[in-house]
């Protein structure tokens, strides 16, 4: 079990990868939904008992971290009928190699933390700091508001791999309630980005700078 | 009576206001419901309800302490609300209305919450609803801060939850079964796992302080209180930002039950001393009087984390600072949001002369800025010496003196703005906005009052309040 758990949160880990080096809009959407997914999953495989709110979280975040919420970013994308190219304030290869860097930082970290004998072998902890650091080298690095919202859901991905640990003891309503603040949220920014679309003609947060002091 | 209509209660009148057909008569909701919340976070006040050692959610004391203030300040707000959405009839209020209820429903969520994962909804949550308020004015300026309180508070309310989980994980790994109830992990106590502790303590440190709006991660505030209409930089400066501070109080009892409390208490004076430092720095040099408002939002945040990291004396001083906070805070706010309309501009270019366009908002605004920067006989001033008095008595003389220094630079960045806007002779935008700008009992009434509670909390302190206040205080350092 622990096997192929593993290998999908190294699935996880090289998506990271993947959506740093990525120069496309519309890929990088695809990376953080197939992460979502990937991770939705995971829930079935630790759990040795499917119980039936077990199997409803693990539908429910793949359907909407898969499905609704990339759908949703692809909508602003398409109203705002931005160019599909993104505009690195971070270049495509000092991110990989930061990126490449954060996961061997992550590795290195998850082994000198301490942890419960169950959780040494799985790549759980390693995973989750990895897309936080890929998350938020995501949200600094690039310039595009929808980019950023994918920054900010890789980094969620993170969070939710370390709540994988607590999957005994956190009652399920809790993950539910997180879920569901996730796709608000997500669905809110649309709304905004829509709007900021129509206010300054442009995705591009560089133009945001009226307001400073 | 049940406390959870303190949620409940303000989230179905928010469906009701969504479904009602009628933008005239719907502000209407507002009063009502605040009315109606009002009245039962006092009368939970005076008999406070029992609540169960494992509850996830309830009215303990800590939530007495804090709740009815938001409360009554949602009241004033509210009351105000109706003339000032009158006002702006050229704006459907058929989102505005049922957001701002919302607010008030998952404030009462987050401060009654005793569960690390539940008060993160509510936060999360909260965060959302105040969205459409922030734009409400529809200005690409607007828009702007919206995205920044967004991606900023987004991104601290993510980390807040990993600090959360890390929470869970410390309990986890020191034997216990990763409950997440507040009153779980204190049980647990020393029995936590330290570095887990420490690494949860960060994290939930940074993330709702985010929130809380303690630098350096203020930069979203100045921008969203600048930009949001001056009923929702009242709620955003009195009610958000103690919801953020309750959150860290809880997290820091159970850090202090974990036998870190030191280290927690340490890192609560420097974040404290540091937001008032640039606080006092960002009012030296500011022109526009509502992202002034917002430093002095930071400034005060300094202060209530430099109280909280002073044991119980400083928690108590804490509690009244945020009472004082709230109704001062929201007062200045609302006399603002007047003067920003009947100038129809906001730095001290474009602004002056407000005494002759606008002399009772102007008037209120002044009075409020002397109650703001702690002048005697209100209540800031009562709490903040008594901030500087547990200072000195728990041995940071160093602490206390450059705290003193910030409120002197603070003061005088803070009425070098207002004095330049009330004073001189009023510009020609403002003779012409200022001519259709009348000042009603609607617009003046609430601010004034606000003042006047803080007046009242600085000369005549209820003594339930002084009570509710030790019991929150004794709450979270239980007696050994």
């Amino acid at each position: 079990m622990s096997g192929s758990l593993n290998l999908l949160i190294g699935l996880a880990m090289g998506l990271n990868l993947v959506a740093l080096g990525t120069s496309r809009l519309q890929s990088l959407i695809r990376m953080a939904a197939l992460q979502g997914m990937v991770l939705g999953v995971m829930p079935l495989l630790i759990e040795t008992e499917a119980r039936g709110m077990v199997v409803l979280v693990a539908v429910a975040t793949v359907v909407i971290k898969g499905l609704v919420i990339p759908a949703l970013l692809r909508r602003a994308m398409r109203a705002a009928n931005i160019d599909r190219d993104l505009h690195p304030l971070i270049g495509f290869l000092p991110s990989l190699l930061l990126g490449a860097a954060g996961m061997i930082g992550a590795v290195v970290l998850a082994h000198r933390l301490p942890l419960l004998p169950e959780h040494r072998e799985s790549l759980l902890v390693a995973g989750s700091l990895a897309s936080v650091f890929t998350g938020l080298l995501l949200l600094i690095g690039r310039s595009k508001a929808i980019s950023q919202v994918c920054g900010y859901l890789v980094l969620e991905n993170g969070i939710y791999l370390f709540g994988l640990l607590l999957i005994h003891s956190v009652p399920l309503l809790v993950e539910g309630g997180i879920l569901l603040d996730l796709t608000v949220g997500v669905f809110i920014t649309g709304i905004i980005l829509d709007r900021i679309q129509r206010a300054f003609d442009s995705l591009d947060t560089r133009k945001l700078t009226v307001l400073r002091e | 009576m049940n406390p959870l209509l303190l949620i409940l209660g303000p989230l179905a009148a928010a469906g009701l206001a969504a479904l009602w057909p009628d933008d005239r008569t719907r502000p209407w909701f507002l009063p009502a419901a605040a009315a109606a919340h009002t009245l039962l976070a006092f009368y939970c006040l005076f008999h406070p309800p029992l609540v169960p050692a494992g509850a996830w959610i309830g009215f303990d004391p800590l939530a007495r302490a804090m709740l009815p203030a938001i409360s009554l300040l949602f009241l004033l707000c509210s009351a105000y609300g109706v003339p000032y959405l009158r006002l702006r009839s050229e704006r459907s209020n058929r989102v505005f209305v049922p957001a701002f209820l919302a607010g008030l429903g998952l404030m009462s969520a987050a401060h009654m919450a005793r569960h690390l994962g539940l008060l993160w909804i509510a936060t999360e949550a909260l965060t959302l609803s105040s969205v459409p308020l922030l734009h409400f004015n529809n200005s690409p300026r607007a828009f702007e801060a919206t995205w920044k309180y967004l991606l900023v508070g987004g991104t601290g309310i993510a980390l807040s939850l990993l600090g959360s989980f890390c929470l869970g994980y410390a309990s986890l790994h020191g034997g216990g079964g990763g409950d997440l109830t507040f009153a779980g992990l204190m049980a647990q106590g020393a029995g936590l796992s330290r570095p887990w502790v420490l690494i949860a303590w960060v994290l939930l440190l940074v993330g709702y302080g985010t929130k809380m709006g303690l630098a350096p991660m203020h930069t979203w505030k100045p921008d969203a209180y600048g930009e949001a209409p001056g009923i929702v930089g009242a709620m955003l400066a009195g009610g958000v930002t103690t919801v953020a501070f309750t959150a860290i109080l809880r997290v820091r009892a159970v850090v202090d039950a974990a036998g870190a409390g030191a280290l927690a208490s340490r890192t609560l004076l420097v974040m404290g001393l540091f937001s008032t430092v640039v606080a006092a720095l960002f009012l030296l040099s500011t022109r526009d009087f509502k992202r002034m408002l917002a430093y002095s939002s930071v400034e005060h945040m300094g202060i209530l984390s430099l109280a909280a990291s002073l044991g119980a004396p400083g928690l108590w001083a804490a509690f009244f600072h945020v009472w004082n906070n709230s109704m001062t805070k929201g007062s200045l706010f609302l006399s603002a949001g007047n003067i920003r309309r009947a100038a129809g501009g906001r730095t001290t270019e474009e602004v002056s002369g407000m005494s002759l366009v606008t002399p009772r908002s102007a008037a209120l605004f002044v009075a409020g800025l002397f109650a703001v920067t702690a002048c005697p006989p209100f209540g800031p001033f009562f709490s903040e010496l008594l901030i500087v008095k547990t200072t000195f008595a728990a041995g940071h003389p160093g602490a206390a003196a450059l705290f003193l220094v910030c409120l002197l630079l603070a003061f005088l960045g803070l009425t070098r703005v207002v004095f330049a806007i009330v004073y001189g002779r009023p510009r020609q935008a403002a003779r012409e906005a200022g001519s259709k700008f009348r000042e009603g009992a609607g617009m003046i009434a609430p601010p004034a009052i606000l003042l006047g509670f803080s007046l009242w909390l600085g000369l005549a302190t209820p003594e339930v309040l002084r009570e509710a206040w030790t019991a929150a205080a004794q709450q979270l350092f239980p007696a050994p």
